[in-house]
Parts: structure tokens; sequence; C-alpha cells
């Protein structure tokens, strides 16, 4: 399972950088999505994959028996998930924003600040 | 247990929940702002006091014993961190209640300074590399929504840049903690330092190592990820420039010099020759982009620029000596270049531009304003008696004893380059004579008494500050070489978080 996920995040990084590269702000929001979801995916698959075995202590034992899920990644994942979220949103409503002022959805358009 | 230890974060946490209740009511909001920091700063200073007393302090959050619950710990380095953090919070506080206008008020300007000093204290105090994550996100959410206080089309264009590229670098310092963690198996600092020496691929430990480089490069501004900080600092109102031109970038530098002190130490001639290239190139480019602006704060950015160059050269000589002139030279930096801001601010205030060439006179009518910049910008430059002189004084002469004549005469370039920057704004704003009265321009009211006091009182604290680094710098200097030998010695810090499991570790 773990080589298909490795694939798959793979793909997230590389589509999230083209979309980066692109002039439009909003493709440029696209990219930072993805790229946000391929950090998290690769987090979630860090400590390797287990299958139906929760990390649950049986009654009368200290520890949990034999090989169990990683429940620390899983606790991360929802973490950056939930920041990824809100700040995410920041950057939808400040791209909205920018289009209202600058009357643009090009980066090219957008260069008096820089020197 | 020592609650000083998590003090510095509870405040500003606790007043900006305070000033989110007062939402209306901005006199409170007010009151809570200078209280708040105020506090920050006197706990900040007891911090320190039983740092030097104790040693590394210790907090295990919700008593989980490291290494499985989040530490606060507060070494030298951090304790100096959150203590120019309560300086400057309170500098910008105090400053703010002149300048900020009832619309940025209406905003939610105070809460998010509150939220962002928050941030920033918390990623000085923390022990785990998730939390300190966290923290950045913190700091950033908070100088996000601060960029664009009252959205005008410069904020949104340079806001765009900011959020972009401080987000890529998020991303990737989140990646390099996820693939940190597949290969070690934990998250807290000091017990990473310890596995890290045990992993046997080290190959992987030095791509790690190059992406939390990459990572703390973007957010410290260090060539070649610097562009967002000059398309954007300038754009905000201006006690904001000045909070995120003290602070902000300088997490970025005390992360890189954490991390790679106390962390990635395997292979420093490979690692720490990378952070001395981008040093010399960061302080050049900085200086360089600064030569050709005539426009007050984006001269200030790009210097901004060019100084976390001769930190970052503290770091990358890794010499005692070198470590002792990265540490003087942050305190020595955030407290000048946040006055610097600040004074552009009253002159912006006085003659309603930041344009150089709009300016001029200010040394015939206000004498002592121009007397108040000559101290941190030729601070800045290095000029002694001032605090920059014994900070570049100490980097230099560590460049020297290590053998790194190149970036050593970078070094020195670039400082009379600082001298060329500041000596021209001296000439621009304070010395030629006032440009001819602009006729579409409104006259500007001048500014009330109170107004002048709440602008002043700051920057005349923050340059007694100045003056008092340089001419009693020893104690300065002693605190900032006790903080060198506990960053190049990281089996204290170890020891000081991980407690008895040391001993038990194969």
């Amino acid at each position: 399972m773990e080589p298909l996920m490795a694939v798959a995040i793979g793909i997230l990084y590389a589509a999230a950088i083209y979309m980066m590269l692109r002039r439009s702000i909003v493709k440029l929001v696209i990219g930072l999505m993805l790229l946000s979801n391929a950090a998290n995916l690769l987090i979630f698959t860090s400590a390797g994959l287990t299958r139906g075995a929760p990390p649950l202590v049986p009654t009368g034992l200290t520890a949990p028996a034999g090989q169990v899920a990683d429940p620390l990644p899983q606790a991360l994942v929802l973490t950056a998930i939930v920041i990824a979220f809100g700040v995410l949103s920041f950057a939808v409503v400040l791209i909205r924003r920018a289009y209202e002022i600058v009357k643009a959805d090009d980066l090219d358009r957008m260069k008096d600040t820089d020197t | 247990m020592s609650p000083e230890v998590a003090l510095p974060i509870f405040i500003p946490l606790l007043s900006g929940a305070l000033s989110l209740l007062f939402w209306r009511l901005h006199t409170v909001q007010r009151f809570i702002a200078v209280v708040g920091t105020g506090s920050l700063l006197v706990t900040s200073l007891w911090l320190l006091s039983s740092v030097d007393e104790h040693g590394i302090l210790v907090m295990q959050m919700g008593n989980w014993e490291a290494p499985f619950g989040i530490s606060l710990v507060a070494d030298l380095f951090a304790t100096i961190m959150v203590i120019l953090t309560g300086i400057i919070g309170f500098s910008v506080a105090l400053y703010s209640l002149a300048t900020t206008s009832r619309g940025h008020e209406a905003f939610g300007y105070f809460p998010l300074m509150h939220l962002l000093l928050a941030g920033v204290a918390g990623a000085f105090l923390t022990g785990d590399i998730f939390n300190l994550y966290v923290w950045f996100e913190v700091m950033l959410v908070a100088s996000f929504a601060l960029l664009i206080l009252g959205s005008e089309k410069a904020q949104m264009e340079g806001a765009i840049k900011y959020v972009t590229l401080n987000l890529l670098s998020s991303v990737i310092f989140l990646t390099a903690v996820g693939l940190l963690y597949g290969l070690v198996g934990t998250l807290n600092m000091a017990d990473i330092a310890q596995r890290l020496g045990q992993v046997e691929d080290n190959g992987m430990v030095d791509v790690l190592a190059v992406m939390f480089m990459v990572a703390f490069g973007i957010k410290a501004a260090a060539f070649p990820l610097f562009f967002w900080l000059p398309a954007s600092y300038h754009t905000p109102p201006v006690a904001v420039s000045a909070l995120f031109a003290g602070l902000l970038t300088k997490v970025g530098v005390y992360a890189l010099f954490r991390i790679f002190t106390l962390i990635f130490t395997q292979s420093p001639g490979y690692t720490h020759e990378i952070l001395l290239w981008g040093a010399g190139m960061t302080m050049l480019s900085g200086v360089l982009g600064a030569t050709a602006q005539f426009e007050f704060r984006r001269i200030l950015s790009f210097h901004i620029v060019s100084q976390i160059g001769y930190m970052i050269l503290g770091l990358a000589l890794y010499t005692p000596l070198a470590v002792l002139g990265g540490v003087f030279y942050i305190l020595h930096h955030i407290i000048v270049k946040a006055n610097l801001f600040l004074i552009s601010g009253v002159v912006h205030r006085l003659c309603g531009s930041y344009e150089l060439k709009r300016l001029g006179g200010l040394y015939r009518s206000h004498p002592w304003l121009a007397v108040l910049f000559l101290i941190p910008a030729l601070s800045l430059a290095g000029m002694p008696p001032l605090s920059g002189f014994f900070a570049k004084f100490i980097v230099i002469r560590a460049g020297i004893e290590a053998e790194a004549y190149g970036v050593t005469l970078i070094a020195l370039l670039v400082g009379l380059l600082t001298l060329y920057s500041m000596v021209k704004i001296w000439a621009e704003v304070f010395w030629k004579a006032p440009p001819e009265p602009d006729e579409d321009k409104p006259e500007l009211a001048s500014p009330g008494q109170r107004e002048l006091w709440q602008m002043y009182l700051p920057i005349v604290g923050l340059a007694l500050c100045t003056l008092f680094i340089g001419l009693n710098g020893q104690p300065i200097y002693a605190l900032a070489e006790s903080s060198a030998e506990q960053l190049l010695d990281p089996s204290r810090y170890i020891e000081a978080v991980m407690g008895d499991a040391t001993k038990e570790a194969p």
C-alpha cells in the first residue's frame, strides 16, 4: 500500500507545483490547496500504514499488545488539516478581495510593490 | 513547577481573548494592549532571572513526560528572544495608541497583535517540532490579517506574495517534519537530537537538514528566498511594519539556530557550508537592493535582508565566538530595526510621505527627531560606540579567526554600504531643504501633544536600549556568551528536557 501512496503523493506535489507556477491567482490558490493536501498525506503515510490494528490497550495490560497502528501521525494530520483549512480559507478570501481591488486575475499585473 | 515558562505564551493569548470580548470598546482594548504587553515584558524578565539562577527550565505540558507530551523549554537563547518580544511588543503597543486609525481598530488590530505575540513567544519556547509548526501558523495567520488591514491595492499585491511564499515554506516545514517522524519516530526536539545520531541513512538526514534550511530560510528571508519581504513589508500600517520587521524574520533565524545547533550537527561541513554561502549572498543582495531604493520603508526592508545575513553568518561559522556574535547581532538588530520603522512612521506623520524626494528639512524643524534617527541608523551601520559596532565586530572577528576571509570581506563591504544607505536617508529626509510644497497635497494637521508623546516614548526607549547595549556591553556580552555556550553544547538541553530518560536510553 505504501508505494501506491508514495506515487499518489508525488503526483499531488507535482500537480501543486505546476499550478503554483501559473500566472492566474485562482490557480495559485488551487496549487496551495493541493500542496497542503500532499503534505498531509505524506505525514499520514510517514509512520507506515497498518490495517485493522487500533492502538487500544486491552483490559489488564498497560501497553497495547502486538503490532498496532501509530496514532501520532493521525493526530498530527488532524491538526495539520485544520490549520491548512483555516489558512487556505483566508487565502481564498484574500484573492477575492485582491481581484476586486486590482481587477485582474493575473500575477503579472501585480508588480507595483516589487522592486 | 515553574509557571514563568508558560506565562509569556499565556499572557498574550489571554490579552487577545480579553480584547476580543471588548470588541467595540476601543478604549478598553487600548488599555489591555498596554497592560498585556507590559506584563509580557515583566514576565520575560522574571523568566530571565530564574533561567539565570536554575539553568535551562523545562515545563512538561499536561504533566506528560518527555518525549510523549509537549515540552516548553526556556534556555538562555529562547529567554533572550522572549525578552525582545516583550520589548518590541510593548513599544509597538504604545506607538499604536497614536497611529492606529479607528478603522483598523474596528477590524481587530489589537487582538491580532496579541495573537501574533503569542505565536512568536510560543515558537521561541516550544521544545517540540510539530508544536513549533503550530506556533508558526498562529503567528502567520495573525500576520496575514495585520498585513492587509486597510485593504489598499499595494497591500493586496504584497499580501498575495507574502501569503503564498510563507504557505509554501510552512508546507515544506510540515513535509520535513513528517519525514523526520518517519525516520526517528519522535517529535520532541531533544529526543530527535538523541536518536538522529543512531540513524544510519545519512543521505536522508542531509536531505531533511536542507528541507528545514529552505523552510526556515524562507521565513528568515535568506538568499535566494527573500523576495516576499521587500514586496510586502512597506505596505501595512507603520506599527505593523515595525512589529514584523522586529520579530517575524527573527523567528525564522531563531529556528535555524535551534535546528542547526541541536538537531542537525552531524555534518557541519556540508550544511553549515551552504549556510555560509547563503549568509554571504543574503548580506550582499539585501544591501545592493537597498541602494537602489528611494522610499524610506523599502530601504529599511532591504536592510532587514542584509542584516539577516550577519546573523546566519554567525551560525554558519559555528565557532563559539561566531554563535555568540549571531546571538548578539539578533539582540541588537531587533531593537534597532523596529526603532527605525517607528521613526519612519513619525516622519510620515509629519510630512505625509515615505518617498525620499518629497521629504526634507526635518533637521531644522525637528532636531531631536534627527538625533533619535541617528542613534539607530548609525548603530545599524556599525558605528562605535553603538550596539551595532560590537555586534559586527564580534561576527567579523569570528570570521577572521575561522579563516573565512571571503565572507568577512563581504561583511565589511556590506557595513560600508549600510552606512551609505543610512547617510542617504539622513541627507534626503533631514538635511536637504524641504521640497516645494505640493499644491494637490492637503495640508496635514499637526499632531497633538499626547499623540507625539505616544510616538516618541517608544522611540526614545528603544534608542536608550541601543545606547545601553553599546555603552554597557559587558553584561550583554556575558549573557550572549553563556547562551552561545548552551547552544553549542546540546547535551545540556537534552538532559534538561529528557531528565532521567537520557540515562536509561541505550
